[in-house]
């Protein structure tokens, strides 16, 4: 398999006023292009650690992070973030917001006219041209998530990582954004990263899963290959046998050998 | 470093600090605004003609919101006048109101350097505080600013500002004579000591509470500086920075009275001292109250402006 990002025998110690902390010790992974990862695990195992490795917001202790054959030797536009809670400047627009990351990564080589198209096909991606002018406080948190989609998208990165986007949504907006972000990857053949701690997200969206045992300390337990022909639909999948025994490898993975480990560590 | 605690609460589930910069000013700030406004349109949209309810309506609400206030003013008043009216050294209400009337009839009369009308007093202490006020804001909030984002200089810095804000700003008073060889400077130096540390001490703290999270965007979009401070930091400051000045602008018109009291010339603080050599108490009494409603108006005129910038920002 042809290696895009590879994570190579890394592991992150944190110094805390208890001492050290191990998060994450010898994490092996290589993504290829193109590729739809999910980092699946209870909370507090170091997926998002992960994460934030792979975007360069922290550096590893050991090991090394490579990505298009390069160090990862800091946060950059080519992998761009999607994070948590959105993260839109509350007192930017929609398509300010989006703007301030397409000025950033083309203005070099492009004019004005050409950012604002970009920055207005990205919001028309996720949908929001209507809202485009309306300020982040005005507008639902699924719409919210959608215009730091969209934030990320526009800078066409080599990877998109995104940090349980959509965690803070109800169940009926997020099954939307799921099928939305679908489309877009299959458009726009986007390498994701996404952490999660919903099973059947894992299973519908990615390509591979990847569970991470407990922390701390936490390592890959388990990567389940998820063999569903593209395009998914969450409706037929439901009673797919393929589908259903992915879901029951990744529940029995976090409930049964997973399971204990907190109580061990406590 | 920051961002290692960051990936921490991330991963706890915890929420993360981006909507807690909000609370201490909007809901104060701009929460109650666009239900007056709300309100307004509802009372000026209804016909006032056939029932006339609406505007008793809204005369009863204003009668619940002005009653309190007025009846306290009238109740210290009345306690004025009681403690006063078998006369003594101070004055009751009746004289006071006399006088200012009198005295608020030509507020801008000329007679000589020492003799000059309320008006003049008045807005010569504005203007002193002005030029203080401006000036430390002009230092005040770069500096907070750069104390906010180097941790280093903010270590060097710190003690020194701990050791001199407690100070009272006349002891700096005899130094800025001692400096600028004249009153009138020194006076507004004074204003300028005073008013500074709030605003590097706010700004500093705004700018060190600015969100891990949008650090974070900063950092993976990999803005320049320039942008980082127009875009983020700035904005993100700015309740902060405004809480500062309003601060400043409070102790500054507090401590100008003094100021003046000892350097002379024109201004409110002197006249009060001017009015007391010449024993009308009942001009002293008026002076606490032009003293008291300029330093409200200022003050509301700093909330007024406050709100209407973070809406803008937010």
């Amino acid at each position: 398999m042809e290696k895009f990002v590879s994570i190579e025998k890394v592991g992150q110690t944190f110094t805390t006023k208890k001492g050290k902390f191990v998060a994450l010790r010898d994490i092996d992974l290589n993504i290829a292009q193109g590729e739809f990862i999910a980092l699946i695990g209870h909370s507090g195992c170091g997926k998002s650690t992960l994460l934030n490795l792979i975007a360069g917001l922290t550096r590893p202790t050991d090991g090394v992070l490579l990505c298009d054959g390069r160090e990862i030797a800091g946060p950059g536009p080519e992998r761009a973030v999607v994070f948590q809670n959105h993260s839109l400047l509350p007192w930017l627009t929609c398509f300010e917001n989006i703007y301030l990351a397409v000025e950033r990564v083309f203005s070099a080589k492009e004019g004005k006219a050409k950012l604002k198209a970009r920055t207005q096909a990205a919001i028309e991606l996720v949908g929001l041209a209507h809202a485009a002018h309306k300020y982040p406080n005005e507008i639902s948190g699924g719409m919210k998530q959608r215009v730091g989609i969209a934030r990320a998208l526009s800078m066409e990165p080599k990877v998109l990582l995104m940090d349980e986007p959509f965690g803070a949504l109800d169940a009926l907006t997020r099954a939307k954004l799921q099928d939305e972000l679908m489309k877009i990857c299959e458009k726009t053949r986007a390498t994701v990263v996404m952490v999660t701690h919903d099973v059947d997200e894992a299973v519908l969206l990615s390509d591979r899963i990847v569970m991470l045992t407990n922390g701390p300390a936490a390592t890959i337990g388990e990567i389940l290959t998820v063999d569903l022909p593209r395009p998914r639909n969450r409706l037929t999948l439901a009673n797919d046998p393929a589908y259903i025994a992915a879901r029951a490898a990744v529940l029995a993975f976090l409930y049964e050998k997973q399971a204990h480990v907190e109580k061990e560590a406590a | 470093m920051h961002s290692g605690s960051a990936t921490l609460d991330v991963d706890f589930g915890q929420e993360s600090p981006v909507d807690r910069r909000t609370t201490p000013l909007q809901p104060s700030a701009a929460a109650p605004a666009p239900v007056q406004e709300k309100t307004m349109e509802k009372a000026l949209s209804v016909p006032p003609a056939p029932t006339g309810i609406p505007f008793a309506e809204r005369l009863a609400t204003f009668g619940r919101a002005a009653l309190p206030p007025v009846l306290g003013l009238l109740v210290l008043i009345g306690i004025w006048h009681v403690a006063t009216h078998k006369g003594g050294a101070i004055p009751g209400p009746a004289q006071v109101w006399e006088a200012a009337v009198a005295l608020f009839s030509d507020p801008f009369y000329r007679n000589g350097p020492n003799d000059q009308g309320i008006g003049w007093n008045v807005l010569s202490s504005l203007q002193r505080v002005g030029v203080g006020f401006g000036f430390a804001a002009l230092v005040g909030i770069p500096l907070g600013f750069i104390l906010g984002r180097s941790a280093f200089l903010s270590a060097m810095v710190n003690p020194i500002i701990s050791l001199l804000r407690p100070v009272s700003p006349l002891a700096w008073l005899p130094i800025g004579l001692l400096v600028f060889k004249k009153a009138d400077p020194a006076a507004t130096y004074t204003i300028f000591i005073c008013s500074i540390w709030p605003m590097i001490m706010n700004t500093a703290q705004g700018v060190q509470r600015v969100p891990q999270d949008y650090l974070n965007v900063a950092r993976v979009l990999a803005l320049s500086e320039w942008k980082v401070v127009t875009k983020i930091l700035f904005p993100a400051v700015l309740p902060y920075m405004l809480t500062g000045i309003r601060l400043s602008i409070g102790t500054a018109w507090l401590v100008i009275v003094a100021a003046e009291m000892l350097t002379g010339g024109v201004g409110i603080g002197f006249w009060v001292w001017d009015e007391w050599n010449n024993l009308k108490v009942e001009h002293i009494i008026i002076a606490i109250f032009v003293i008291g409603i300029v330093g409200l108006i200022l003050e509301q005129a700093l909330i007024l402006l406050a709100k209407k910038l973070t809406k803008e920002a937010s």
